[in-house]
């Protein structure tokens, strides 16, 4: 049976979402080996269909920049001589596979949204507008993978563990963290995890209020549009689009956003897309499955009112 | 300080893109620098001037900032545009061998015109536009052995003592980081505001040096590099269907109440 190791990865101590994905995913290929680096993640892993964990000891990553976690998958890639190995499309994910593409003389596929027993991925390219279907055809499969892909199917009991103590080369020590300062989130899921996304731009005027009340009434994490980042309304980390981050939620509200090409390619996949804006002739409309014409400081708090008494 | 900045020419990122056998119609679309390099260049010009006596790049400021550029005889319009800015020259590794290669490839040549031009410091942006994959700045780290200091949102860097520091921000937080040169760093978009070329910029730009670098100039083999030694291959590239409007309606004051009653229909709430 092929060996496919998959890169857990957590936010605040608890496994993403999207390490289940990768599980899910690697199912279909052959036998799942979560790679942890921190042994407390273990007893959660058993949520998710794995079937073996390995344990990587004697390296505190957190102390590094992504180079000892790609050089333990390069070793468990030779001694599994794994077939695949699959890892989240977050900005460290994407390191760890270029690096590790690198070690082992592999193939690399970064943001696919699937992947088939054959190793075939999918991939949504030009911000969405063109699927295309690729495999990596030298050395081991390397592929990562956007969260919120495929729903999770759940583990079935206890996956077996071993230990591994890999071998860390200094220039993979080069770039040490001095300090860190975790991100502030107010509660709200991460962007490229959430399931629904609330998203404003220039006709927000720069007050996020109703927007992040919203988000905060559905769950959800809030978007910004690059108009919004670059005026200094909002954190550039929450800039949907071409240069910022790719969403794929269940639902995208886009509030105030025109809809220019630059933003669409950062969300044109996600499953339902619901806009509002004053402009009946703004292009976000032409893909939004319900689009309000309206001013989205009237709207905005008429629906999170009414959601919330849904809710009640 | 050397310093390297390396740059790409993508399709405009305003503009719609397509395939055509497997890569980007790179043809169809107007060529300009990668918006997201701009802030490597500007990065590399400020740290520059704050080491120079002169507070000012180019001669005279002790320090050279080298654009490094792969792709086809075009992008010198890229290249050309990121030495309006203030870089001291270029080198612009152009061979048809190129052609169609991966970020392995890219990253091995470019890994090759690091090693020869003896830099202290790479300066990237976090990706392209185009190919988006963000992997180059890494793959660079490893090949070279250097430091990985990447996704910066600030940068300092100290030639007396060979140190360069950064602030790393990505959906985990902030990390601040350091090494000893060299290293390879990317900088994200915020950290600064890229500067207009002057009216003198464009014209001194005219008359700095790009070398041209081919195949046999980089040390490596035709096999090594180019569209046959990519490692993965495209199999189908197909258009989606374009996402058509659904339903819209004029506020009458009761917008939000409709629009939750048909979230709630559609059971996403």
């Amino acid at each position: 049976m092929s060996e496919v190791l998959i890169l857990v990865e957590a936010i605040d101590g608890k496994v993403a979402k999207s390490t289940g994905e990768l599980a899910t995913f690697a199912k279909a290929i052959g036998k799942v080996n979560a790679v942890v680096f921190d042994s407390a993640l273990v007893a959660q892993l058993s949520a998710y269909a794995i079937d073996n964990v390995i344990v990587c000891n004697g390296i505190d990553v957190a102390k590094f920049s992504p180079g000892p976690i790609a050089q333990s998958l390069a070793q468990l890639v030779s001694s599994k001589s794994a077939t695949a190995v699959l890892i989240t499309s977050s900005a460290k994910g994407k390191e760890v596979a270029g690096r590790l593409a690198v070690a082992t003389n592999s193939g690399i596929i970064t943001d696919a949204t699937s992947i088939d027993s054959d190793l075939v991925t999918t991939q949504a390219v030009f911000g969405g507008s063109t699927t295309v279907h690729a495999s990596v055809t030298h050395g081991t499969s390397i592929v990562t993978l956007r969260s919120n892909s495929i729903e999770p199917i759940a583990g079935s009991g206890t996956p077996t563990t071993e230990e591994f103590t890999p071998t860390i080369s200094d220039s993979a020590k080069l770039g040490v963290v001095t300090s860190t300062q975790p991100v502030v989130k107010g509660g709200r899921p991460e962007l490229t995890e959430a399931s629904v996304v609330v998203s404003g731009g220039r006709g927000t005027n720069g007050d996020f209020k109703p927007v992040e009340a919203l988000a905060d009434v559905l769950g959800a994490a809030v978007g910004a549009s690059r108009a919004a980042t670059d005026a200094g309304w909002y954190p550039h980390t929450h800039q949907v689009g071409q240069t910022g981050k790719t969403v794929s939620p269940q639902l995208y509200v886009a509030c105030g956003i025109s809809g220019a090409i630059q933003h669409r390619a950062g969300m044109q996949t996600s499953k339902m897309i619901v806009a509002i804006n004053k402009d009946p002739e703004a292009p976000i409309f032409e893909l939004a499955d319900y689009g309000v014409i309206g001013d989205l400081f009237n709207v905005l708090p008429q629906a999170t009112t009414a959601i919330a008494a849904k809710k009640a | 300080m050397k310093i390297a900045v390396c740059v790409k020419q993508v399709p405009d990122s305003w503009a719609e893109k397509k395939m055509s056998g497997g890569t980007l119609d790179r043809a169809s679309v107007d060529a300009v620098l990668n918006d997201l390099d701009e802030y490597a260049i500007e990065e590399a010009l400020r740290i520059v001037e704050a080491n120079s006596p002169t507070k000012e790049a180019g001669e005279g400021s002790g320090h050279t900032i080298t654009l490094i550029s792969m792709g086809p005889d075009r992008a010198t319009e890229a290249i050309r545009k990121g030495l309006s800015m203030g870089a001291d020259d270029a080198i612009h590794i152009c061979d048809d061998a190129f052609a169609g290669s991966d970020a392995l490839a890219t990253s091995l040549v470019l890994s090759k015109v690091i090693t020869d031009g003896g830099f202290d410091l790479v300066f990237c942006g976090t990706e392209s536009t185009d190919a988006r994959m963000s992997v180059i700045p890494a793959m660079l780290a490893e090949r070279l052995g250097w430091a990985q200091l990447t996704f910066a949102s600030s940068v300092a860097a100290d030639p007396a003592s060979s140190k360069v520091s950064i602030a790393r921000s990505t959906e985990f937080g902030i990390e601040n980081m350091e090494a000893t040169f060299p290293a390879v760093v990317s900088v994200i978009e915020k950290i600064n505001e890229p500067r207009y070329p002057s009216f003198k910029g464009i014209m001194a730009a005219k008359k700095k040096t790009i070398l041209v670098k081919a195949l046999g100039d980089v040390g490596l083999s035709a096999e090594q590099v180019g569209n046959k030694a990519a490692w993965s291959k495209v199999k189908d590239a197909v258009l989606r269907p374009a996402r058509s409007a659904g339903i819209k309606v004029e506020d009458g004051g009761d917008g939000g109440t409709k629009l939750v009653d048909f979230l709630a229909e559609k059971r996403v709430i």
